[in-house]
Protein backbone atom coordinates (compact mmCIF):
# COMPACT_ATOMS: atom_id res chain seq x y z
CA UNK A 1 0.00 0.00 0.00
CA UNK A 2 1.24 3.45 -0.88
CA UNK A 3 0.39 6.24 1.50
CA UNK A 4 -1.10 9.42 0.09
CA UNK A 5 -2.89 10.32 -3.08
CA UNK A 6 -2.19 8.73 -6.45
CA UNK A 7 -3.79 10.17 -9.54
CA UNK A 8 -3.32 8.16 -12.73
CA UNK A 9 -4.21 9.12 -16.28
CA UNK A 10 -7.01 11.49 -15.38
CA UNK A 11 -9.07 12.81 -18.31
CA UNK A 12 -12.03 15.11 -18.38
CA UNK A 13 -13.88 16.44 -21.39
CA UNK A 14 -17.01 18.54 -21.66
CA UNK A 15 -18.24 17.40 -25.07
CA UNK A 16 -15.35 18.17 -27.40
CA UNK A 17 -13.58 20.43 -24.94
CA UNK A 18 -10.79 18.59 -23.17
CA UNK A 19 -10.07 20.25 -19.82
CA UNK A 20 -7.90 17.55 -18.26
CA UNK A 21 -5.55 15.44 -20.36
CA UNK A 22 -3.86 12.36 -18.95
CA UNK A 23 -2.89 13.93 -15.62
CA UNK A 24 -0.89 11.79 -13.21
CA UNK A 25 0.27 13.07 -9.88
CA UNK A 26 1.39 11.77 -6.48
CA UNK A 27 0.97 13.44 -3.14
CA UNK A 28 2.67 11.75 -0.19
CA UNK A 29 2.59 12.71 3.48
CA UNK A 30 4.80 15.75 4.04
CA UNK A 31 4.73 16.85 0.40
CA UNK A 32 4.54 20.56 -0.37
CA UNK A 33 3.67 20.76 -4.04
CA UNK A 34 2.37 23.66 -6.04
CA UNK A 35 0.26 23.55 -9.17
CA UNK A 36 0.72 26.54 -11.42
CA UNK A 37 -0.40 27.44 -14.91
CA UNK A 38 -1.97 30.23 -16.89
CA UNK A 39 -5.66 31.06 -16.58
CA UNK A 40 -7.82 28.36 -18.11
CA UNK A 41 -5.08 25.74 -17.80
CA UNK A 42 -7.49 23.50 -15.92
CA UNK A 43 -6.24 23.94 -12.36
CA UNK A 44 -9.68 24.33 -10.84
CA UNK A 45 -11.03 21.47 -12.93
CA UNK A 46 -8.25 19.26 -11.62
CA UNK A 47 -9.03 20.08 -7.98
CA UNK A 48 -12.72 19.55 -8.62
CA UNK A 49 -11.94 16.12 -10.03
CA UNK A 50 -9.94 15.18 -6.95
CA UNK A 51 -12.50 16.47 -4.45
CA UNK A 52 -15.38 14.84 -6.29
CA UNK A 53 -17.24 17.95 -7.44
CA UNK A 54 -16.67 16.73 -11.01
CA UNK A 55 -16.51 13.14 -12.24
CA UNK A 56 -13.60 12.32 -14.57
CA UNK A 57 -14.19 10.90 -18.04
CA UNK A 58 -11.47 8.34 -17.37
CA UNK A 59 -8.55 7.71 -15.06
CA UNK A 60 -8.18 6.66 -11.43
CA UNK A 61 -7.82 8.42 -8.10
CA UNK A 62 -6.53 6.41 -5.16
CA UNK A 63 -6.10 7.37 -1.53
CA UNK A 64 -3.76 5.09 0.41
CA UNK A 65 -4.16 2.46 -2.28
CA UNK A 66 -7.97 2.55 -2.17
CA UNK A 67 -9.91 3.72 -5.19
CA UNK A 68 -12.00 6.74 -4.21
CA UNK A 69 -13.35 7.54 -7.67
CA UNK A 70 -16.88 6.51 -6.75
CA UNK A 71 -17.06 8.44 -3.46
CA UNK A 72 -19.15 11.60 -3.13
CA UNK A 73 -17.70 14.95 -2.20
CA UNK A 74 -18.75 14.53 1.44
CA UNK A 75 -17.36 10.99 1.60
CA UNK A 76 -14.00 12.12 0.23
CA UNK A 77 -13.83 14.76 2.95
CA UNK A 78 -14.38 12.03 5.52
CA UNK A 79 -11.71 9.94 3.79
CA UNK A 80 -9.22 12.76 4.33
CA UNK A 81 -9.20 15.06 1.30
CA UNK A 82 -10.02 18.67 2.10
CA UNK A 83 -9.85 21.80 0.00
CA UNK A 84 -10.04 25.50 0.60
CA UNK A 85 -12.00 27.57 -1.85
CA UNK A 86 -10.67 29.93 -4.48
CA UNK A 87 -13.22 32.54 -3.49
CA UNK A 88 -13.78 32.56 0.24
CA UNK A 89 -17.05 30.86 0.96
CA UNK A 90 -17.26 31.06 4.69
CA UNK A 91 -20.34 31.17 6.87
CA UNK A 92 -20.46 34.93 6.70
CA UNK A 93 -23.22 35.58 9.21
CA UNK A 94 -21.64 33.31 11.85
CA UNK A 95 -18.82 34.08 14.27
CA UNK A 96 -15.30 32.77 13.72
CA UNK A 97 -15.82 30.27 16.54
CA UNK A 98 -19.02 28.95 14.95
CA UNK A 99 -17.24 28.69 11.60
CA UNK A 100 -14.64 26.47 13.24
CA UNK A 101 -17.20 24.55 15.30
CA UNK A 102 -19.06 23.35 12.23
CA UNK A 103 -16.27 21.29 10.64
CA UNK A 104 -15.21 20.00 14.06
CA UNK A 105 -18.77 18.89 14.86
CA UNK A 106 -19.07 17.37 11.42
CA UNK A 107 -15.83 15.44 11.80
CA UNK A 108 -17.22 13.91 14.97
CA UNK A 109 -20.51 13.16 13.24
CA UNK A 110 -22.51 15.42 15.55
CA UNK A 111 -24.31 17.77 13.16
CA UNK A 112 -27.45 15.63 13.16
CA UNK A 113 -27.91 16.10 16.93
CA UNK A 114 -30.79 18.47 17.69
CA UNK A 115 -30.93 18.31 21.49
CA UNK A 116 -27.51 19.26 22.80
CA UNK A 117 -25.72 22.58 22.84
CA UNK A 118 -23.61 23.42 19.78
CA UNK A 119 -20.93 24.84 22.05
CA UNK A 120 -21.34 22.12 24.64
CA UNK A 121 -18.75 19.58 23.56
CA UNK A 122 -15.50 19.97 25.52
CA UNK A 123 -13.35 18.30 22.89
CA UNK A 124 -14.71 20.53 20.13
CA UNK A 125 -14.25 23.68 22.22
CA UNK A 126 -10.63 22.80 23.03
CA UNK A 127 -9.90 22.30 19.37
CA UNK A 128 -11.63 25.55 18.43
CA UNK A 129 -9.37 27.42 20.85
CA UNK A 130 -6.18 25.73 19.68
CA UNK A 131 -7.00 26.43 16.03
CA UNK A 132 -7.72 30.07 16.91
CA UNK A 133 -4.31 30.22 18.56
CA UNK A 134 -2.50 28.50 15.72
CA UNK A 135 -3.88 30.98 13.21
CA UNK A 136 -3.71 33.95 15.61
CA UNK A 137 -7.44 34.53 15.50
CA UNK A 138 -8.19 34.32 19.23
CA UNK A 139 -8.90 38.06 19.50
CA UNK A 140 -11.53 37.97 16.76
CA UNK A 141 -13.07 34.64 17.75
CA UNK A 142 -16.46 36.10 18.58
CA UNK A 143 -16.57 38.43 15.62
CA UNK A 144 -18.89 37.76 12.70
CA UNK A 145 -16.75 36.58 9.79
CA UNK A 146 -17.93 39.15 7.27
CA UNK A 147 -16.51 41.91 9.50
CA UNK A 148 -12.96 40.52 9.27
CA UNK A 149 -10.16 41.74 7.02
CA UNK A 150 -9.80 39.63 3.90
CA UNK A 151 -6.48 38.14 4.93
CA UNK A 152 -8.00 37.00 8.20
CA UNK A 153 -10.94 35.48 6.36
CA UNK A 154 -8.48 33.37 4.39
CA UNK A 155 -6.93 32.25 7.66
CA UNK A 156 -10.36 31.28 9.00
CA UNK A 157 -10.86 29.33 5.82
CA UNK A 158 -7.57 27.49 6.29
CA UNK A 159 -8.32 26.82 9.94
CA UNK A 160 -11.74 25.43 9.01
CA UNK A 161 -10.26 23.11 6.46
CA UNK A 162 -7.57 21.97 8.87
CA UNK A 163 -10.29 21.29 11.44
CA UNK A 164 -11.35 18.39 9.24
CA UNK A 165 -7.95 16.77 9.99
CA UNK A 166 -7.30 16.03 6.35
CA UNK A 167 -4.32 14.00 5.18
CA UNK A 168 -4.46 15.67 1.77
CA UNK A 169 -4.93 19.44 1.84
CA UNK A 170 -5.61 21.38 -1.33
CA UNK A 171 -5.20 25.13 -1.03
CA UNK A 172 -6.95 26.80 -3.94
CA UNK A 173 -5.35 30.22 -4.38
CA UNK A 174 -4.89 30.88 -0.65
CA UNK A 175 -3.55 34.38 -1.35
CA UNK A 176 -6.11 35.43 -3.97
CA UNK A 177 -7.51 38.84 -3.19
CA UNK A 178 -5.28 39.24 -0.15
CA UNK A 179 -3.44 42.57 -0.13
CA UNK A 180 0.33 42.06 -0.39
CA UNK A 181 0.73 43.49 3.09
CA UNK A 182 -1.16 40.50 4.48
CA UNK A 183 0.46 37.92 2.20
CA UNK A 184 3.20 37.01 4.73
CA UNK A 185 0.40 35.96 7.11
CA UNK A 186 -0.66 33.34 4.60
CA UNK A 187 2.89 32.09 3.98
CA UNK A 188 3.41 31.84 7.72
CA UNK A 189 0.17 29.90 8.15
CA UNK A 190 1.15 27.45 5.41
CA UNK A 191 4.59 27.00 6.97
CA UNK A 192 2.87 26.18 10.25
CA UNK A 193 0.77 23.32 8.82
CA UNK A 194 1.34 19.85 10.31
CA UNK A 195 4.49 18.23 8.91
CA UNK A 196 2.90 14.93 7.90
CA UNK A 197 0.15 16.63 5.91
CA UNK A 198 0.31 16.39 2.10
CA UNK A 199 -0.29 19.85 0.68
CA UNK A 200 -1.09 20.90 -2.87
CA UNK A 201 -1.15 24.64 -3.46
CA UNK A 202 -2.78 26.21 -6.47
CA UNK A 203 -1.58 29.76 -6.64
CA UNK A 204 -0.91 32.74 -8.88
CA UNK A 205 1.31 34.57 -6.41
CA UNK A 206 4.74 33.28 -7.53
CA UNK A 207 6.55 34.73 -4.53
CA UNK A 208 4.32 32.65 -2.28
CA UNK A 209 4.70 29.52 -4.42
CA UNK A 210 8.49 29.72 -4.44
CA UNK A 211 8.50 30.31 -0.70
CA UNK A 212 6.33 27.38 0.38
CA UNK A 213 6.54 24.70 -2.33
CA UNK A 214 9.24 22.05 -2.56
CA UNK A 215 8.10 20.93 -6.01
CA UNK A 216 6.16 22.73 -8.70
CA UNK A 217 3.92 21.21 -11.36
CA UNK A 218 3.13 23.27 -14.43
CA UNK A 219 -0.24 22.70 -16.04
CA UNK A 220 -0.96 23.98 -19.54
CA UNK A 221 -4.14 23.39 -21.56
CA UNK A 222 -5.25 20.59 -19.25
CA UNK A 223 -1.98 18.64 -19.40
CA UNK A 224 1.14 18.58 -17.24
CA UNK A 225 3.95 20.40 -19.02
CA UNK A 226 6.68 19.74 -16.53
CA UNK A 227 7.40 19.10 -12.86
CA UNK A 228 10.45 20.10 -10.85
CA UNK A 229 11.99 21.98 -7.97
CA UNK A 230 11.38 25.74 -7.83
CA UNK A 231 14.90 26.31 -9.17
CA UNK A 232 14.35 23.96 -12.12
CA UNK A 233 10.99 25.53 -12.91
CA UNK A 234 12.38 29.03 -12.69
CA UNK A 235 15.15 28.04 -15.12
CA UNK A 236 12.89 26.26 -17.60
CA UNK A 237 12.59 28.42 -20.73
CA UNK A 238 9.22 26.88 -21.70
CA UNK A 239 7.71 27.86 -18.38
CA UNK A 240 9.22 31.30 -18.71
CA UNK A 241 7.68 31.76 -22.14
CA UNK A 242 4.33 30.30 -21.32
CA UNK A 243 3.66 31.50 -17.90
CA UNK A 244 6.17 33.77 -16.29
CA UNK A 245 6.89 35.60 -19.53
CA UNK A 246 5.02 38.85 -19.40
CA UNK A 247 5.08 39.69 -15.72
CA UNK A 248 8.37 38.23 -14.57
CA UNK A 249 10.55 38.34 -17.67
CA UNK B 1 -30.04 33.76 32.64
CA UNK B 2 -30.39 36.54 30.09
CA UNK B 3 -31.83 34.04 27.64
CA UNK B 4 -34.78 33.56 29.99
CA UNK B 5 -35.87 37.21 29.73
CA UNK B 6 -37.79 36.81 26.44
CA UNK B 7 -39.69 33.85 27.90
CA UNK B 8 -40.75 35.94 30.89
CA UNK B 9 -41.81 38.78 28.59
CA UNK B 10 -43.78 36.30 26.51
CA UNK B 11 -45.56 34.96 29.58
CA UNK B 12 -46.37 38.44 30.88
CA UNK B 13 -47.75 39.53 27.51
CA UNK B 14 -49.84 36.36 27.20
CA UNK B 15 -51.32 36.78 30.69
CA UNK B 16 -51.90 40.52 30.21
CA UNK B 17 -53.68 39.91 26.90
CA UNK B 18 -55.90 37.34 28.59
CA UNK B 19 -57.12 39.85 31.19
CA UNK B 20 -57.11 42.98 29.01
CA UNK B 21 -59.12 41.52 26.13
CA UNK B 22 -61.48 38.96 27.66
CA UNK B 23 -63.88 39.27 24.73
CA UNK B 24 -61.23 38.85 22.04
CA UNK B 25 -59.92 35.48 23.12
CA UNK B 26 -60.94 33.83 19.86
CA UNK B 27 -58.87 36.36 17.95
CA UNK B 28 -55.96 36.03 20.38
CA UNK B 29 -56.08 32.26 20.00
CA UNK B 30 -55.86 32.69 16.23
CA UNK B 31 -52.82 34.92 16.72
CA UNK B 32 -51.13 32.31 18.90
CA UNK B 33 -51.85 29.54 16.38
CA UNK B 34 -50.50 31.67 13.55
CA UNK B 35 -47.38 32.32 15.64
CA UNK B 36 -46.78 28.58 15.71
CA UNK B 37 -47.15 28.44 11.93
CA UNK B 38 -44.74 31.35 11.43
CA UNK B 39 -42.25 29.72 13.83
CA UNK B 40 -42.29 26.64 11.63
CA UNK B 41 -41.43 28.86 8.67
CA UNK B 42 -38.65 30.57 10.62
CA UNK B 43 -36.89 27.26 11.13
CA UNK B 44 -36.76 26.40 7.45
CA UNK B 45 -36.58 29.89 5.92
CA UNK B 46 -34.98 32.01 8.61
CA UNK B 47 -32.45 29.49 9.87
CA UNK B 48 -31.79 27.13 6.98
CA UNK B 49 -32.38 29.73 4.26
CA UNK B 50 -34.82 27.65 2.21
CA UNK B 51 -37.32 29.93 0.47
CA UNK B 52 -40.68 28.26 0.57
CA UNK B 53 -44.23 29.37 0.02
CA UNK B 54 -45.68 26.03 0.97
CA UNK B 55 -46.16 25.96 4.73
CA UNK B 56 -49.94 25.70 4.12
CA UNK B 57 -49.38 22.18 2.75
CA UNK B 58 -48.37 20.94 6.18
CA UNK B 59 -50.69 23.27 8.08
CA UNK B 60 -53.69 22.08 6.09
CA UNK B 61 -52.74 18.41 6.36
CA UNK B 62 -52.37 18.81 10.11
CA UNK B 63 -55.79 20.45 10.29
CA UNK B 64 -57.55 17.71 8.30
CA UNK B 65 -55.71 14.93 10.12
CA UNK B 66 -56.62 16.35 13.53
CA UNK B 67 -60.22 17.00 12.45
CA UNK B 68 -60.73 13.50 11.06
CA UNK B 69 -59.01 11.96 14.05
CA UNK B 70 -61.31 13.81 16.45
CA UNK B 71 -64.43 12.76 14.53
CA UNK B 72 -63.60 9.13 13.82
CA UNK B 73 -61.10 8.02 16.44
CA UNK B 74 -60.72 10.00 19.62
CA UNK B 75 -61.67 13.49 20.71
CA UNK B 76 -58.70 13.99 23.00
CA UNK B 77 -57.05 17.35 22.10
CA UNK B 78 -53.44 16.39 22.83
CA UNK B 79 -53.71 13.17 20.87
CA UNK B 80 -55.18 15.25 18.05
CA UNK B 81 -52.18 17.57 18.17
CA UNK B 82 -49.84 14.61 17.92
CA UNK B 83 -51.76 13.31 14.92
CA UNK B 84 -51.70 16.74 13.26
CA UNK B 85 -47.97 17.10 13.85
CA UNK B 86 -47.36 13.61 12.49
CA UNK B 87 -49.42 14.39 9.37
CA UNK B 88 -47.44 17.61 8.82
CA UNK B 89 -44.18 15.73 9.30
CA UNK B 90 -45.13 13.01 6.82
CA UNK B 91 -46.22 15.50 4.15
CA UNK B 92 -43.03 17.52 4.69
CA UNK B 93 -40.81 14.45 4.61
CA UNK B 94 -42.29 13.03 1.43
CA UNK B 95 -42.41 16.34 -0.44
CA UNK B 96 -39.04 17.30 1.06
CA UNK B 97 -37.40 14.33 -0.64
CA UNK B 98 -37.63 16.22 -3.92
CA UNK B 99 -38.19 19.82 -2.77
CA UNK B 100 -34.81 20.00 -1.01
CA UNK B 101 -33.05 19.35 -4.31
CA UNK B 102 -34.56 22.46 -5.92
CA UNK B 103 -33.52 26.06 -5.39
CA UNK B 104 -34.74 29.61 -5.84
CA UNK B 105 -37.73 30.19 -8.07
CA UNK B 106 -38.12 26.53 -8.98
CA UNK B 107 -38.38 25.70 -5.32
CA UNK B 108 -40.93 28.46 -4.68
CA UNK B 109 -43.07 27.18 -7.56
CA UNK B 110 -42.82 23.58 -6.40
CA UNK B 111 -43.81 24.40 -2.83
CA UNK B 112 -46.87 26.26 -4.12
CA UNK B 113 -47.68 23.36 -6.44
CA UNK B 114 -47.53 20.79 -3.63
CA UNK B 115 -50.02 22.85 -1.62
CA UNK B 116 -52.41 23.17 -4.55
CA UNK B 117 -52.26 19.46 -5.30
CA UNK B 118 -53.17 18.72 -1.70
CA UNK B 119 -56.00 21.25 -1.82
CA UNK B 120 -57.36 19.60 -4.93
CA UNK B 121 -57.11 16.16 -3.34
CA UNK B 122 -59.05 17.41 -0.31
CA UNK B 123 -61.64 18.85 -2.70
CA UNK B 124 -61.97 15.63 -4.73
CA UNK B 125 -62.36 13.36 -1.70
CA UNK B 126 -65.30 15.34 -0.38
CA UNK B 127 -66.90 12.21 1.07
CA UNK B 128 -64.11 12.21 3.64
CA UNK B 129 -63.16 15.87 3.90
CA UNK B 130 -66.51 17.52 3.31
CA UNK B 131 -65.06 19.23 0.23
CA UNK B 132 -66.12 22.84 -0.20
CA UNK B 133 -68.61 22.54 2.67
CA UNK B 134 -65.72 21.95 5.01
CA UNK B 135 -65.22 19.28 7.63
CA UNK B 136 -67.72 19.95 10.38
CA UNK B 137 -68.91 18.16 13.47
CA UNK B 138 -65.58 18.25 15.28
CA UNK B 139 -66.24 17.96 19.00
CA UNK B 140 -63.27 18.19 21.30
CA UNK B 141 -62.93 16.45 24.65
CA UNK B 142 -61.44 18.05 27.74
CA UNK B 143 -57.77 19.03 27.77
CA UNK B 144 -55.97 16.33 29.78
CA UNK B 145 -59.46 15.18 30.71
CA UNK B 146 -59.85 18.18 33.02
CA UNK B 147 -60.46 21.48 31.20
CA UNK B 148 -63.50 21.78 28.98
CA UNK B 149 -63.39 23.98 25.89
CA UNK B 150 -65.74 26.84 26.84
CA UNK B 151 -67.83 29.17 24.72
CA UNK B 152 -65.71 32.29 25.40
CA UNK B 153 -62.52 30.49 24.48
CA UNK B 154 -60.61 30.75 27.76
CA UNK B 155 -59.48 27.13 27.69
CA UNK B 156 -58.70 27.39 24.00
CA UNK B 157 -56.48 30.41 24.55
CA UNK B 158 -54.57 29.02 27.54
CA UNK B 159 -54.18 25.70 25.76
CA UNK B 160 -52.79 27.44 22.65
CA UNK B 161 -50.39 29.58 24.71
CA UNK B 162 -49.07 26.50 26.51
CA UNK B 163 -48.45 24.72 23.22
CA UNK B 164 -46.75 27.84 21.84
CA UNK B 165 -44.43 27.86 24.85
CA UNK B 166 -43.46 24.25 24.32
CA UNK B 167 -42.86 24.87 20.60
CA UNK B 168 -40.65 27.90 21.28
CA UNK B 169 -38.62 26.04 23.90
CA UNK B 170 -38.10 23.02 21.65
CA UNK B 171 -37.17 25.14 18.63
CA UNK B 172 -34.81 27.26 20.77
CA UNK B 173 -33.01 24.10 21.85
CA UNK B 174 -32.86 22.78 18.28
CA UNK B 175 -31.53 26.06 16.89
CA UNK B 176 -28.82 26.20 19.54
CA UNK B 177 -27.73 22.63 18.83
CA UNK B 178 -25.09 21.30 16.44
CA UNK B 179 -27.94 20.48 14.07
CA UNK B 180 -29.19 24.07 14.29
CA UNK B 181 -25.70 25.41 13.66
CA UNK B 182 -25.44 23.14 10.63
CA UNK B 183 -28.72 24.58 9.34
CA UNK B 184 -27.36 28.11 9.75
CA UNK B 185 -24.26 26.99 7.90
CA UNK B 186 -26.42 25.65 5.08
CA UNK B 187 -28.31 28.95 5.04
CA UNK B 188 -25.02 30.81 4.61
CA UNK B 189 -23.26 28.50 2.17
CA UNK B 190 -24.48 25.05 1.13
CA UNK B 191 -21.34 24.59 -0.99
CA UNK B 192 -19.11 25.08 2.01
CA UNK B 193 -21.22 22.72 4.11
CA UNK B 194 -20.72 20.04 1.48
CA UNK B 195 -17.01 20.82 1.47
CA UNK B 196 -16.76 20.08 5.20
CA UNK B 197 -18.48 16.78 4.61
CA UNK B 198 -22.06 17.50 5.68
CA UNK B 199 -24.82 15.64 3.82
CA UNK B 200 -26.69 18.87 3.07
CA UNK B 201 -29.81 17.35 1.51
CA UNK B 202 -30.29 14.97 4.44
CA UNK B 203 -30.05 17.82 6.95
CA UNK B 204 -32.51 19.88 4.94
CA UNK B 205 -35.01 17.04 4.77
CA UNK B 206 -34.74 16.65 8.54
CA UNK B 207 -35.28 20.38 9.04
CA UNK B 208 -38.18 20.46 6.62
CA UNK B 209 -39.80 17.51 8.38
CA UNK B 210 -39.47 19.19 11.77
CA UNK B 211 -40.82 22.42 10.32
CA UNK B 212 -43.69 20.44 8.81
CA UNK B 213 -44.48 18.84 12.16
CA UNK B 214 -44.74 22.28 13.77
CA UNK B 215 -46.88 23.62 10.92
CA UNK B 216 -49.09 20.52 11.20
CA UNK B 217 -49.40 21.18 14.91
CA UNK B 218 -50.58 24.72 14.18
CA UNK B 219 -53.12 23.35 11.71
CA UNK B 220 -54.36 20.83 14.26
CA UNK B 221 -54.85 23.58 16.83
CA UNK B 222 -56.76 25.65 14.30
CA UNK B 223 -59.06 22.69 13.59
CA UNK B 224 -59.61 22.10 17.28
CA UNK B 225 -60.26 25.72 18.21
CA UNK B 226 -62.68 26.48 15.36
CA UNK B 227 -64.19 22.97 15.24
CA UNK B 228 -64.15 23.24 11.47
CA UNK B 229 -61.67 22.53 8.67
CA UNK B 230 -62.27 24.16 5.30
CA UNK B 231 -60.35 23.92 2.03
CA UNK B 232 -58.99 27.36 2.97
CA UNK B 233 -56.38 25.70 5.20
CA UNK B 234 -54.47 24.98 1.98
CA UNK B 235 -54.77 28.56 0.69
CA UNK B 236 -51.70 30.09 -0.88
CA UNK B 237 -52.48 33.29 0.98
CA UNK B 238 -51.75 31.55 4.27
CA UNK B 239 -48.19 30.66 3.22
CA UNK B 240 -47.62 34.12 1.76
CA UNK B 241 -48.89 35.94 4.84
CA UNK B 242 -46.81 33.73 7.09
CA UNK B 243 -43.75 34.81 5.11
CA UNK B 244 -44.71 38.49 5.35
CA UNK B 245 -45.19 38.19 9.12
CA UNK B 246 -41.80 36.53 9.48
CA UNK B 247 -39.98 39.15 7.43
CA UNK B 248 -41.84 41.89 9.28
CA UNK B 249 -40.64 40.56 12.63
CA UNK B 250 -37.16 39.45 11.61
CA UNK B 251 -35.90 36.05 10.52
CA UNK B 252 -33.82 33.37 12.15
CA UNK B 253 -34.30 34.11 15.83
CA UNK B 254 -37.84 32.88 16.61
CA UNK B 255 -38.78 36.00 18.58
CA UNK B 256 -39.13 37.84 15.27
CA UNK B 257 -41.76 35.32 14.21
CA UNK B 258 -43.77 36.07 17.36
CA UNK B 259 -43.45 39.86 17.10
CA UNK B 260 -44.17 39.93 13.37
CA UNK B 261 -47.28 37.80 13.74
CA UNK B 262 -48.62 39.84 16.66
CA UNK B 263 -48.07 43.17 14.87
CA UNK B 264 -49.36 42.00 11.50
CA UNK B 265 -52.52 40.42 12.86
CA UNK B 266 -53.27 43.27 15.26
CA UNK B 267 -52.87 45.89 12.54
CA UNK B 268 -54.96 43.70 10.25
CA UNK B 269 -57.69 43.37 12.85
CA UNK B 270 -57.79 47.05 13.78
CA UNK B 271 -57.44 48.39 10.25
CA UNK B 272 -60.11 46.10 8.81
CA UNK B 273 -62.59 47.06 11.53
CA UNK B 274 -61.93 50.76 10.99
CA UNK B 275 -62.06 50.56 7.21
CA UNK B 276 -63.18 47.21 5.81
CA UNK B 277 -62.30 48.25 2.25
CA UNK B 278 -58.85 49.79 2.49
CA UNK B 279 -57.18 47.87 5.31
CA UNK B 280 -54.84 46.10 2.90
CA UNK B 281 -53.39 49.51 2.11
CA UNK B 282 -52.35 49.94 5.75
CA UNK B 283 -50.74 46.50 5.87
CA UNK B 284 -48.87 47.20 2.65
CA UNK B 285 -47.58 50.49 3.95
CA UNK B 286 -46.47 48.89 7.20
CA UNK B 287 -44.51 46.17 5.43
CA UNK B 288 -42.89 48.68 3.07
CA UNK B 289 -41.89 50.95 5.94
CA UNK B 290 -40.32 48.11 7.90
CA UNK B 291 -38.49 46.60 4.95
CA UNK B 292 -37.02 50.00 4.04
CA UNK B 293 -36.25 51.34 7.50
CA UNK B 294 -35.26 48.14 9.31
CA UNK B 295 -34.29 45.47 6.78
CA UNK B 296 -33.69 42.98 9.57
CA UNK B 297 -37.28 43.30 10.75
CA UNK B 298 -38.84 44.71 13.89
CA UNK B 299 -36.44 42.59 15.94
CA UNK B 300 -33.62 44.77 14.60
CA UNK B 301 -35.41 47.98 15.58
CA UNK B 302 -33.56 48.60 18.89
CA UNK B 303 -30.16 48.29 17.16
CA UNK B 304 -31.31 50.57 14.37
CA UNK B 305 -32.55 53.22 16.82
CA UNK B 306 -29.30 53.01 18.80
CA UNK B 307 -27.30 53.56 15.63
CA UNK B 308 -29.46 56.52 14.72
CA UNK B 309 -29.00 58.10 18.16
CA UNK B 310 -25.25 57.62 17.98
CA UNK B 311 -25.17 59.39 14.63
CA UNK B 312 -27.15 62.32 16.06
CA UNK B 313 -24.64 62.90 18.83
Amino acid sequence: MTAGLQVRGLNKAFGGLVVARDISLDLSPGDRKALIGPNGAGKSTFTNLITGILAPTSGSIQLDGRDIGSLSEAQRVKAGIAKTFQITTLFHSLTVRDNLRLPLLERRGLTARPFRRAAGDGGVEDEVESLLQQFRLTDVGDRVVQRLAYGQQRLVEMAMTLALRPRILILDEPAAGVPSSESPLIAEAIAGLPQDLAVLIIEHDMALVFKVAARIIVLVAGAILTEGTPAEIAADPRVRDLYLGAGHG
Amino acid sequence: MRSLVPFVVMLVVAVAAFYLFPYNLAFLTRVVITMILVLSLDLILGVAGVSTLGQAAMYGSGAYAAGLFAIHVWHDPLAGLAVGAAAGAVVAFVSGLFLTRAHGLTLLMLTIAVTEVLQEIANKFSAITGGTDGLGGIRMGRVLGIWKFDFVGRTGYIYAVCVLFVVVVVLKIVIGSPFGLALRGIGDSPARMRAIGTPVTRRLIAAYTLSGAVAGLAGAMAAQSTALVSLGVYDFQLSAEAMIMLILGGTGRLWGALIGTAVFMTVHQVASSVDPFNWLFVIGLLVLAVVYAVPRGLLGLPDEVKRLLRRLK
